[in-house]
């Protein structure tokens, strides 16, 4: 662990990208085959099973360090991070160790076999042996997400560093479905397992928001198709399997079963980059359909019926089991409509239509036109280009109508996590009915620190109650509220859910009497539900 | 409050003695526990402080009319018995001891238990009522004992200037750049300051008070004259174009109470925050309230409600008195250094803005 936390330290410690590159790469050409392979797992966000839940973990930190549980819950939404508040109020340790990062996982391992008693003696004895910055990170290890300002993308820069293999190729070998308990450093790194390769997806390409017109200019030498409201995927038939993965790199094979079926019609090494959405037969249903299916492991045969899927086909990324991502646009889509023109009609799979225009006046009409076809705008694609990895600019660009608002008044806030801890930055907001408010949504992002400073202070001065980490302001401070769109939804009390709220400016010109109305709401929802 | 010192709009009052201590408003006497801005205001008819903090306050108020008393002695004023004690915040500070008909209260301003080296250490005074600040009053707050952060500072600095960088220490201007610059190996290199701080240390070595070398850093000076140099400059100066003289290959660093967080050492974006405070930290608080014996305990900024709870816990009668002193400003050097005299503001984040200086 202390190489591991060597590691992190010179990786805290630096805001230059540089040095962490190269902090991470000596660290590869240094460090034991199991510590690398389980250091790029966590870094790819591949972490051991949580074995014990938040709120135990709280207690047994409260209950060692001597203080009442009240009081490590008051400090808890200060520092934002369950793992470091651990690590800060605990005592210091009274032994000292020197096991390996992957000595450490094992334990948790060993761990989890065991009865609660014996979970506890050995987290407390891990904590009284590890020094703080050990102690955090082995803490982070129990908690979740390893976020600690090292990205994926960093990550691999740093191991092709340190490997001499190429960025690109790295980043397709750590793709897909490994563990380091399921594969080793020469496996994964060195010598890619072949069956490893059957399941793989490709880096999925994503655009930026269009900023001025002038980046698709000349218009010819771009095609347009509609950006679709659902989940992004990638379907990957291989050798009589299919594999469905999401851009966030999870597999969602079994839930999405209805599109099995497409393995028996697709030709083996065929892989398609397209949006899994809720549609029936007469077109797309809104995202909150398709919500419905999210998060669900398996699928009950009524969902199947009431919320329907289909996988839209945008690209076609390997043919005949070759990889044709050099190949330029027009050539992939080619390919992928006589794919699609080849296929039974009544497959759930269809090819992302073509919008056509002449000139940049018809494509801002068409733009225009989507929210009414249920997308959510335009995806531009130059007709000449590769399909890149990761978010990268000039290429693709996603041209989004332009969002739906509503003036709206803050009245409770929270404070945020990680970067945004001790500032207050999540918000619920209402609107007026009547003599009354009523809560309809939250939002988080939007504004600048700056601005959220000044409502950090104003919330200080301003709370009215507080319910744990939450206090409830005066409802004064107005806000534009974007958002891509409404629906229907009994669970609130607003009786609408909205579609990623986010604060579009502060109205410091409006007044709390003049923000928007829930009959406001019911008419946009009347409108572009 | 009542008895000894009552709370009133315009600060902390004793009627007995018929004088405010740290006043928020005008008054016709203030007695001064120290000289930042947010206890030693201007506009009072008279002040009084202990002799070591009169040369600050006056660099920083101006013509005033100030008397001064060393630590320990005690003066009369009206029915109260008054003494000033060390307080171990910056030079001069002081805890300040009022004693009427045998009932005895102290106001400790801002304080810290850990010895600085630059200040007389706090010491403990026996006391009825103890209204103390709780800037850091929460658990997660724990000081890098002073060895280790000298180490951390000049290994960080000894780095900085092996590879040709300029180390820049953002740093409160009086009090914190001080104790920091007593820290340093002069081995390494020189040590910079920024005029706000230069200023200062003026003041305090005219006073007879020991500080390392320095340079003041002034316009137009050769920027390669001084490789590997550490400079000391406040916090807002680090985020602005002041600190671009130094180059692209600069390293920053804060050096705070709240650099214990990480998530508000992200936010500041300086590649080291190094964690110290002239507050005292959790067992600081902890540890001086148990040494005064008093029963009876007033919190005045920082986390108070939170810190109020824990002490009646641990069986003091505890009460919050809302002032208007702000403790260690969490956003030093973001772009609202400005006074922002919010009494709740200190609560949390508290502010300790450098508007005086720069």
């Amino acid at each position: 662990m202390k190489r591991f936390a060597a590691l992190y330290a010179s990786v805290d410690q630096t805001t230059s990208t540089k040095a962490k590159v190269e902090a991470l790469a000596s660290y590869f050409r240094e460090a034991p085959e199991d510590d690398r392979l389980w250091t790029i797992a966590l870094f790819s966000g591949r972490r051991p099973r949580r074995l014990i839940t938040a709120s135990v973990l709280r207690e047994w930190a409260a209950e060692k360090a001597g203080l009442p549980l009240w009081l490590f819950e008051e400090c808890y939404p200060v520092v934002g991070d369950l793992a470091e508040t651990i690590a800060l109020i605990l005592p210091p340790a009274t032994t000292t160790s020197d096991h390996s990062l992957t000595h450490w996982i094992g334990h948790l391992k060993t761990l989890s076999t065991q009865d609660d008693a014996r979970r506890k003696a050995g987290i407390l004895a891990a904590w009284d042996g590890l020094p703080p910055t050990e102690r955090f990170l082995f803490t982070k290890l129990l908690t979740g997400g390893f976020r600690v300002g090292v990205s994926q993308k960093l990550m691999t820069r740093a191991l092709a560093l340190a490997t001499g293999i190429d960025e690109a190729e790295l980043t397709h070998r750590l793709m897909g479905n490994w563990t380091p308990e399921t594969t080793d450093w020469h496996r994964l790194i060195e010598v890619p397992d072949p069956t490893a390769a059957l399941s793989r997806p490709y880096p999925f390409y994503l655009a930026y928001g269009l900023e001025e017109t002038d980046q698709i200019t000349p218009v010819g030498a771009w095609s347009a198709e509609r950006k679709w409201d659902g989940i992004r995927g990638q379907l990957i038939c291989r050798a009589g399997t299919h594999h469905l993965w999401s851009r966030g790199e999870e597999v969602m094979t079994d839930r999405f079963p209805e599109l099995a079926v497409l393995k028996d019609f697709l030709p083996a090494g065929t892989v398609i980059d397209g949006e899994i959405l809720a549609h029936d037969t007469n077109g797309p249903l809104p995202f909150a359909t398709l919500q419905k299916r999210i998060g669900r492991k398996t699928v009950p045969k009524k969902l199947l019926v009431e919320a329907p899927v289909i996988l839209m086909a945008y690209d076609l990324l390997e043919a005949g089991g070759t990889d044709i991502r050099q190949q330029p646009f027009s050539a992939r889509r080619k390919q992928l409509e006589s794919l699609c023109a080849s296929l039974p009609p009544d497959l759930p799979l269809r090819l992302s239509p073509q919008v056509p225009f002449e000139d940049l006046e018809a494509l801002a009409r068409a733009r225009v036109e989507s929210r009414d076809l249920g997308a959510e705008g335009l995806m531009l694609k130059r007709l000449d280009s590769p399909y890149l990895a990761g978010r990268k600019k000039g290429d693709w660009w996603k041209w989004k109508v332009d969002p739906l608002t509503i003036d709206a008044v803050m009245i409770y806030a929270q404070a945020g996590s990680g970067r945004r801890a001790n500032l207050f930055t999540d918000f619920t907001f209402a609107v007026r009915d009547g003599d009354s408010l009523v809560p309809f949504t939250k939002a988080y992002s939007g504004l600048t620190d700056a601005e959220f400073r000044d409502i950090t202070a104003w919330v200080r001065k301003n709370t009215q109650q507080r319910f744990g980490p939450v206090r409830q302001v005066t409802p004064t401070l107005v806000f534009e509220i974007a958002f891509e769109g409404i629906q229907a939804s009994p669970r609130h009390k607003s009786g609408v859910a909205l579609r990623f709220p986010r604060m579009a400016r502060w109205r410091q010109d409006k007044p709390a009497g003049e923000v928007n109305t829930l009959e406001d709401l019911r008419q946009m929802l009347a409108q572009f539900g | 409050m009542n008895a000894v010192l009552t709370l009133t709009d315009r600060g902390i009052y004793c009627p007995a003695g018929d004088f405010y201590i740290d006043p928020w408003r005008a008054v016709p006497r203030a007695l001064i526990t120290h000289g930042h801005a947010d206890h030693a205001r201007p506009g009072m008819g008279a002040y009084l402080c202990t002799t070591t903090a009169a040369p600050v306050m006056r660099h920083r108020l101006g013509d005033i009319t100030a008397d001064t008393i060393p630590y320990a002695e005690t003066r009369q004023i009206g029915g109260a018995l008054v003494s000033f004690h060390p307080a171990g915040h910056v030079p001069g500070s002081a805890q300040i001891r009022v004693e009427v008909g045998g009932e005895v209260w102290v106001v400790s301003g801002d304080y810290k238990v850990v010895d600085d080296g630059l200040s007389d250490p706090f010491e403990p005074v026996a006391c009825h009522a103890f209204i103390t600040e709780c800037t850091f009053g929460l658990p997660v707050f724990k000081w890098t004992a002073p060895d280790v952060l000298k180490a951390e500072i000049n290994s960080w600095w000894r780095a900085n200037a092996a590879a040709g960088r300029t180390s820049l220490l953002g740093a409160y201007s009086l009090g914190k750049a001080q104790r920091l610059m007593a820290l340093l190996d002069p081995a390494i290199g020189p040590i910079l300051t920024h005029g706000a701080i230069e200023n200062t240390n003026a003041v305090l070595r005219g006073q007879g008070i020991a500080l390392p070398d320095t340079i003041r850093v002034t316009p137009g000076r050769d920027r390669k004259a001084h490789p590997g140099a550490m400079v000391l400059a406040p916090p807002s100066a680090l985020s602005g174009t002041w600190a671009r003289q130094f180059g692209a290959d600069r390293s920053s660093a804060f050096a705070s109470g709240w650099m214990a967080l990480r998530g508000v050492r992200r936010r500041r974006g300086a590649d080291r925050g190094f964690i110290v405070s002239d507050h005292a930290d959790w067992d600081g608080l902890n540890t001086a309230i148990k040494a005064t014996g008093a029963e009876r305990i007033f919190v005045t900024h920082g986390y108070t409600s939170v810190f109020r709870r824990w002490l009646e816990d641990q069986g003091y009668d505890a009460r919050i008195v809302a002032t208007e002193y702000e403790g260690e400003y969490e956003g030093e050097g973001l772009d609202s250094t400005a006074s922002d005299p919010d009494p709740e503001a200190g609560t949390e984040a508290g502010t300790e803005p450098e508007a005086q200086d720069t």
